[in-house]
């Protein structure tokens, strides 16, 4: 992931094109050239994430694959919004089969490409949390057992949006779905672990595996170009916010998407053959609270009194992802995060921190090192 | 391979063995038709002209006899004679000629260094009941095998349809 | 070349004939000498160009070859019994879809209770899925079909499966003639899809069908069955011109033409059921019999033509309708509409029961004196049946029907004291 050191003047500029980076760094979407894979005229709500990423990754893809790709995606809101009957947004050949087939079909769509020998054309996979981390799982763990030449990428909305709203595997710890409504004296949806399909994938040993959201284009246009520079299995794990579904403003998903990396909840990290290799650091530690907040699916956590204990559970796994993953600077005390309350667009004045990649040990990589799944 | 063999010969053959869950040491029948015209009928064999019993302490389990004609010939892989068997009785009924034991697993031991007596009872059997030949029995070896493998059972099979030849002459001058 | 093989080793060398470039396998029996042997012949160059995907359940088997047909490549799978239900959503997808995908289906029942035996209920439960069905009388048929159908699924573009019955076809060894490659290259020609995933074209494939469209296309598939219709004995000619024999088509009459009594059935249990005609032929009886090689689409004229001059009609048949009778003979009424004659059902060989000559015997005696009752099951034990009736009619913990049957039969030992 390249990057560019800039003035503090020039601080808070998240243009996407980024007249301020060298042409070649910029956006796919800066481009004239692009291929507008995913093209406009689709039903996606207003301020869908998943529409927003699906555009990036797929242009992305298309310009690192010369405009040979082709896709298969599952059942879902990316699927239904973008044919509506007799319409299509896509501008390269794809497929969408069923809800839980999409790697596999993905996996003969490889074979077939192999067969004929046209290893110039290649493969990329689409499903939401629910096709791909649920139904699709069975599918998407063969795919990556046999190394298939696939990427498959994980829109991740945190439950099924598409057909209301309903709890899936990745449905994060007390948040309202519309089978786990806050009724009962249950906090939302029951607290869990959740299904780390990041971890998973990693424990597969593919040639790479990613999670990305939609505030990062640029780092998401480099994962996917990173990922298409490789052979084999890879899967790219995307935080898509959806308004309709979370109960957030329209306007505020690309802000959702920050806020959930900075707060630690989403950690943003490469890895190659089952082992870390990068990860984006915070650049401004942020309380749970800040990214909840703006979304009624934890309204009721906010009530009078508060739930103090749950947000707090919330705050705990933050913390540990931040310990695990080494998501702060060397040096920060992970159990000092500095309030930020107000000034959400703005930077503090004198600081030009690049979206860094780390370096030296994450305790995440020593976890692994260590694992028997672990590099040895 | 008892059908690879007759269809060799240029006659009409149908083999398939009962099937159940794959299980080592569960009893296991198969069955072979051989005709010279072509076998349209697809029901297990009830009423056989002919037995090869490979594992002879399946005798007195199961009834093994069942349907058996009565110029059946029987096969029993065993170095035991019938009456050692405990089967002296039962023979009264059938030409005494058609009833032999064969030490197919002492002559595979010998032979293949392994108790496997399939291909040696085949032997057996071509001598017994000159339904196929022996030169036949082996082409179906070579068939199913290769190289050293099939040459030993070969052998055996061969060294097994000379023991029941004599065996046959050695009742016929009783 | 005339060879002395086993059912499942010849139908995968005449798939390795078609020259199919993708083979996604799942085993379950007895369909895994198939897949087994397809294997060997990948990883030995004997089909090449050829991908050989070994996937994780019979869902994913079908949805590997829906991706690679749609990208241009010939695809092929196999499975039977409880494979082909978990695969149900992707059948639907294939033939919605019109990917001429080639199926075998190694004919098995379907449990509960679980049985590895022969049965029709497997195929016979996808019968309205879209996909075109063959069956086979012979492991001869049974390779020739596969050829046969690789050329009419592309011709019509609708995915085949071509049923063989699970261990009694599959594991038999049999004369076959398997074909040479350039009989098989002159027959089948390349591959030349209607739709394709190609980046210099690009296609919107699978896309939300709402009410003001669905109707039209679901019928096209139906059309393109009865097109098929057409389709398949010109096939079977063309085969016997190039091939020399008689394989497939839509069905096989024997002995029909001046017969009052007329038994119906589909695959293996033919060849027995001839043999038992032919006896009672020499005994004067006017009987004949008529196997349906293509029960999807069902050839109702063919059908009637066939049986309409008979006095009776038997239709023996490997699965049963629970709820309602027959499943085989509902369609061949349909052919009989307006007809008056005699129909009998027969239920016989439910999950692997052996059908016998001599029952067959008993069967016909009673067919032709009228004896029979519309829905007969054949070689039932009602004795082990009434016994579970009662149980059950004795209260609510009577245990699993399994248990307690297996138990009458003598399988299972009795409870220990």
């Amino acid at each position: 992931m390249p990057e560019q050191k800039i003035k503090h003047y020039q601080a808070g500029t998240f243009v996407v094109g980024n007249r301020l980076l060298d042409p070649e760094q910029r956006s796919v979407q800066a481009r004239m050239e692009r291929s507008n894979s995913l093209t406009s005229g689709h039903r996606a709500c207003q301020g869908c994430g998943e529409a927003l990423g699906a555009r990036y990754v797929v242009d992305a893809a298309m310009r690192a694959t010369d405009d040979k790709l082709i896709a298969t995606n599952a059942t879902g809101c990316l699927e239904v919004f973008s044919t509506p009957y007799p319409e299509s947004s896509w501008q390269l050949p794809w497929i969408h089969s069923l809800f839980g087939n999409a790697p596999a079909v993905a996996t003969g769509v490889a074979a077939a490409l192999k067969a004929k020998g046209r290893d110039d054309i290649r493969v990329i996979g689409q499903g939401g949390d629910g096709g791909t981390l649920d139904i699709g799982f069975a599918c998407l763990s063969g795919m990556f057992e046999r190394n298939d030449d696939v990427l498959f990428v994980c829109y991740d909305n945190e439950a099924y949006m598409n057909t209301g709203v309903q709890r899936s595997s990745a449905t994060p710890p007390a948040a309202r779905t519309s089978n786990t409504k806050p009724v009962g004296g249950q906090p939302g949806n029951v607290f869990g672990k959740g299904k780390n399909a990041p971890l998973i994938a990693m424990a597969h040993e593919i040639p790479y595996v990613a999670t990305a959201t939609v505030a990062e284009l640029r780092d998401l246009e480099a994962k996917v170009e990173r990922a298409m520079e490789l052979r084999g299995a890879r899967y790219l794990h995307v935080f898509v916010p959806c308004p309709l579904g979370w109960g957030s403003a329209s306007h505020d998903t690309i802000r959702l998407a920050r806020l959930v990396k900075e707060t630690g909840l989403f950690p943003v990290f490469e890895a190659e053959d089952g082992e870390v290799t990068s990860v984006s650091r915070i650049r401004r530690p942020v309380p749970v609270e800040e990214y909840l907040k703006l979304q009624k699916r934890y309204a009721h956590l906010f009530g009078d009194p508060p739930n103090t204990e749950v947000i707090g559970q919330i705050q705990a796994r933050a913390d540990r992802n931040i310990r695990n993953f080494g998501l702060l600077p060397e040096g920060d005390q992970s159990a000092d995060l500095p309030g930020s309350a107000a000034d959400l667009a703005g930077e503090r004045p004198g600081e030009t921190d690049p979206i860094g990649t780390a370096e030296g040990e994450t305790s995440l990589m020593r976890l692994l090192a260590s694992s028997p799944h672990g590099p040895q | 391979m008892l059908s690879i063999a007759a269809f060799s010969e240029g006659r009409h053959a149908q083999a398939f063995p009962t099937f159940g869950s794959e299980r080592m040491g569960a009893p296991v029948t198969s069955f072979c038709r051989i005709d010279d015209a072509p076998i349209r009928i697809r029901e297990p064999i009830s009423d056989p002209d002919a037995l090869i019993i490979q594992d002879p302490t399946l005798l007195h389990q199961v009834d093994l006899f069942s349907g058996l004609g009565d110029h059946g010939y029987i096969l029993i892989n065993s170095s035991k004679s019938f009456d050692e068997l405990g089967l002296g009785e039962f023979v009264g009924r059938f030409p005494r000629e058609r009833l032999l034991t064969v030490p197919a697993t002492e002559i595979a031991r010998e032979q293949l260094g392994r108790p496997v007596p399939n291909t040696v009872l085949l032997g057996g059997f071509a001598a017994l009941s000159g339904l196929v030949m022996i030169e036949s029995v082996a082409k179906a070896i070579r068939e199913k095998f290769s190289g050293t493998v099939a040459k030993k059972n070969v052998l055996a099979a061969e060294r097994a349809f000379g023991y029941v030849q004599d065996e046959i002459k050695e009742l016929a001058r009783a | 070349m005339r060879r002395q093989e086993e059912g499942s080793r010849a139908v995968a060398e005449a798939v390795a004939l078609c020259r199919p470039e993708v083979i996604s396998a799942y085993p379950i029996s007895p369909q895994t000498h198939i897949v087994e042997h397809l294997s060997d012949l990948v990883r030995t160059g004997d089909i090449e160009p050829c991908e050989y995907l070994m996937v994780e359940s019979e869902f994913a088997a079908m949805s590997a070859a829906i991706g690679a047909s749609a990208t241009g490549a010939r695809a092929y799978t196999a499975t039977a019994s409880q494979g082909l239900l978990y695969m149900v959503e992707a059948l639907y997808n294939a033939s919605g879809l019109g990917l001429p995908i080639v199926m075998t289906v190694a004919n098995r029942a379907i449990g509960a209770p679980i049985n590895i035996w022969n049965d029709h209920s497997d195929s016979m439960s996808q019968r309205d899925s879209g996909w075109i069905q063959l069956y086979a009388q012979t492991n001869q048929e049974a390779l020739d079909m596969h050829i046969q159908a690789f050329r009419i699924a592309e011709e019509v573009s609708l995915p085949v499966m071509v049923c063989m019955d699970g261990f009694i076809l599959t594991h038999a060894y049999e004369e076959v003639d398997i074909p040479e490659q350039k009989q098989v290259d002159a027959f089948l020609p390349a591959f030349r899809p209607r739709q394709l995933l190609d980046p210099a074209e690009p296609v919107t494939i699978g896309a939300m069908v709402g009410p003001e469209a669905f109707f039209e296309v679901k019928y096209l598939a139906h059309a393109k069955q009865m097109q098929a219709m057409d389709l398949i004995p010109e096939v079977a000619s063309g085969f016997a011109r190039e091939f020399g024999r008689e394989s497939g088509g839509l069905l096989r009459r024997y002995r029909t033409e001046d017969a009052e009594t007329i038994v119906v059935a589909l695959g293996s249990v033919l060849g027995t059921i001839e043999d038992v005609v032919d006896h009672r032929r020499e005994d004067g009886e006017a009987i004949g019999a008529l196997g349906i090689k293509s029960f999807r689409p069902f050839p109702l004229e063919e059908v009637r033509e066939a049986l309409e001059g008979a006095k009776r009609v038997v239709v023996l048949e490997k699965c049963l309708a629970v709820g309602v009778g027959g499943v085989v003979s509902a369609n061949v009424r349909m052919a009989l509409s307006g007809i008056e004659l005699r129909g009998y059902t027969v239920i016989a060989g439910l999950g692997g029961r052996s059908i016998t000559r001599e029952s067959l015997h008993r069967l016909f005696d009673a067919a032709v004196r009228d004896e029979l009752k519309p829905l007969n099951f054949l070689d039932m034990k009602t004795d082990v049946v009434e016994r579970e009736l009662s149980r059950i009619h004795q209260g609510h913990s009577s245990g699993s029907h399994e248990q307690n049957i297996l138990r009458d039969v003598g399988v299972v030992a009795a409870e220990p004291h």
